[in-house]
């Protein structure tokens, strides 16, 4: 177990910059979550950490130890890949005892640790079956258990629960952070999952283009996106952008939303309050409403304000008096206006 | 009910496959049928010749050491050109697979198919030309090396080999390259992100998992080259009495098809039960 810490990291792809200069400091025994579109280098980064990348520029500190000299086999590491990468030669119990024989465990101690790391991840009796006598969520529980059982400094995760479906993913998040809190390992979490990444982790980080864009504890990075894409990616957002004015912003209809002080702000769904009538408080903007999506106990209202769509999420009941079609008021309370930077490209 | 549709479904799939059939009736079986006959003869059924029934070609490869003898000098053979095969052709095998990426593969590849494709026979000469005496590779050799040797590898049993290696090499090749193109990288990382190096994923992930190719490639090697008499002959002069060239002069030379036949069958049985007892060893050696 180990903090882990990236420096400067930069990988090119002839014109492209897969990584370009992340600094990120992994906690030790810590749960970090890294997101990203698909491109971001989240896979690149997880990479180069375990050592299959060999980064261009920067360095990888592994329990404070720079880690350029030393190859994969030697880094003390226990890495999950997205199609398990099961030894379909060998047994369950064998592919979880590689890591041992290698590191010359034998005997019963060997037994001991293969039984514990099983029954950890409640595979206990399934020891002697072949990787392709199991389903999807057991051999997701055989490559975790066979990369915890050395007891690695850091445990790296690529999408580990992509190719489960969902119920079974939300059952293995669960299981997931068991172990992860019984072993207590240093984790990174690669996933599309936004959803995910905030349940399951003490710290998200969001990639875009090889750049770490925000890292922080995930109701922080939530709550405070600080720019427009960190807040588009993480959960859902509708953009507001005018002009500053000292009474606040004023958006190009005219229209003002007091208090703000960027001239750019994000308001979170389920803060937009829709009405029939005028709303009392100091926010009103008028949208058209364009569609209702019910999706069971919460309902999803499509509006449109000047050609800029806005979306509302709220209980379903709360939508019911409004009408079908035409003009309503939105409204949110003053501390629900974000205010974001708009991200460059 | 259902039986009646088992019935017709079993119906349809012998006339689709009748024309297989067929074909491997007329193609393997009524040759091979007219060669049982032929072994069973005193001499070959053709003109007016005289002809009866006999199970003294098979008693004579008992009763005379020396076709016994040239046997077991091709198993041998069969054995050493198979065994330098596999360790030539996997490694090799290997690199196509794992190591070169692109471009260079295609052209690495080329070089490995180009024995098939040319001649046998002009391959073989092409070996007697580099092999003889003063031949390429002995004044190759003696451009390098600052005192005279004398390398006459023509005409012994290092030419047959070399040249029956050359010959079967790219089946070896072949399928081994495909049963480790089939071996996905994601587990040679998994393995070495626990920790373990090149010899220990060698040993227990690429050879168990390229096994069945390994072992495909071997057995084509080994049963064309017991029989084999090109190159035992070319390339291995007075030397080169094998099994093989023996069945052939019986074919060519002395016109004595019914103890030729029969030798083959024997040659066919010896190889099957060389098979069949592999087999179990060779079916663990995947576990
Ligand atoms: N070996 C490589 N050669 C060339 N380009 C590469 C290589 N590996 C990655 N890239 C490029 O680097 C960028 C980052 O890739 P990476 O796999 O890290 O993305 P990712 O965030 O994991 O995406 P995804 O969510 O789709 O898995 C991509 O544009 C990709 O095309
Ligand atoms: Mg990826």
């Amino acid at each position: 177990m180990a903090e882990v810490r990236v420096e400067n990291l930069t990988k090119t792809y002839g014109p492209l910059k897969a990584l370009d200069a992340v600094t990120l400091d992994f906690r030790d025994g810590g749960f970090f979550g890294l997101l990203g579109p698909s491109g971001s280098g989240k896979t690149t980064l997880l990479r180069a950490i375990a050592g299959f990348v060999i980064p261009d520029d920067g360095r990888v500190l592994i329990g404070g130890e720079p880690v350029e000299r030393v190859p994969v086999e030697a880094r003390e590491i226990g890495m999950v890949f997205q199609s398990y990468a099961l030894f379909p030669n060998m047994t369950v119990a064998d592919n979880v005892a590689f890591g041992l024989d290698v590191r010359r465990i034998r005997g019963a101690e060997r037994d001991r640790r293969v039984k514990d790391v099983l029954d950890l991840v409640q595979l206990g009796d399934l020891g002697q079956r072949k990787p392709h006598q199991l389903s999807g969520g057991q051999k997701q529980r055989v490559a975790m258990a066979r990369a915890i059982v050395t007891r690695p400094r850091v445990l790296l995760l690529d999408e580990p629960l992509s190719a489960l479906d969902k119920a079974l993913r939300v059952e293995m998040q669960v299981e997931l952070k068991r172990i992860q809190r019984e072993v207590g390992i240093t984790t990174i979490f690669v996933t599309h999952d936004q959803e995910e990444a905030l349940t399951l982790s003490d710290e998200i980080g969001i990639l875009r283009n090889g750049r770490l864009v925000r890292h922080g504890p995930p109701r922080e990075v939530y709550n405070n996106p600080r720019d427009a894409f960190t807040a588009r990616f993480l959960g859902e957002a509708n953009l507001f952008s005018g002009s500053l004015e000292a009474g606040g912003l004023r958006l190009p209809d005219g229209a003002l939303i007091p208090g703000a002080t960027t001239a750019m702000v994000a308001v979170r769904p389920e803060n937009v309050q829709v009405s029939a009538s005028e709303p009392s408080g100091p926010i009103r903007l008028r949208a058209e409403i364009r569609r209702r999506i019910f999706a069971g106990a919460m309902g999803t209202l499509i509006l449109d304000r000047h050609g800029e769509p806005i979306k509302a999420i709220a209980r379903d009941s709360e939508f019911a008096e409004l009408p079908d079609n035409g003009r309503v008021w939105l409204s949110w309370r003053e501390g629900s206006a974000i205010p974001v930077e708009n991200a460059p490209n | 009910m259902a039986s009646a549709i088992l019935r017709r479904d079993r119906l349809r799939a012998l006339t689709l496959l009748s024309p297989a059939y067929l074909w491997l009736t007329v193609a393997i079986f009524l040759p091979l049928s007219a060669m049982v006959f032929f072994s069973v003869l005193t001499d070959v059924p053709f003109g007016d010749r005289e002809w009866h029934l006999t199970a003294g070609n098979y008693q004579a490869f008992l009763e005379t050491g020396t076709y016994a003898r040239l046997l077991w000098k091709s198993l041998q053979l069969g054995a050493t050109v198979t065994a330098l095969s596999v360790l030539i052709g996997f490694p090799c095998a290997y690199v196509l697979a794992k190591v070169v990426r692109g471009r260079s593969r295609e052209a690495l590849f080329l070089l490995v198919v180009l024995p098939f494709w040319s001649n046998s026979l002009v391959r073989i000469f092409s070996w007697a030309i580099v092999l003889r005496g003063n031949g390429v590779l002995d004044r190759a050799v003696n451009a390098v090396l600052p005192w005279p040797v004398k390398l006459n590898l023509m005409y012994s049993q290092s030419a047959i080999v070399i040249g029956l290696v050359h010959s079967y090499l790219p089946y070896v090749i072949l399928t081994s390259y495909l049963a480790l193109q089939a071996i996905d990288d994601s587990l040679i990382e998994a393995a070495r992100s626990l920790g373990a190096k090149r010899l220990t994923i060698l040993r227990r992930l690429i050879l168990p998992l390229s096994m069945p190719g390994l072992v495909a490639g071997a057995v084509l090697i080994f049963v064309p080259v017991v029989g084999s008499f090109m190159e035992p002959r070319l390339l291995g002069g007075r030397l080169g009495t094998y099994y093989g060239t023996l069945i052939e002069d019986q074919f060519v030379a002395v016109f004595n098809w019914p103890l030729g036949a029969a030798l083959s069958f024997i040659l066919l049985a010896v190889v099957l039960v060389i098979l069949g007892l592999a087999s179990p060893i060779l079916r663990k050696a995947r576990l």
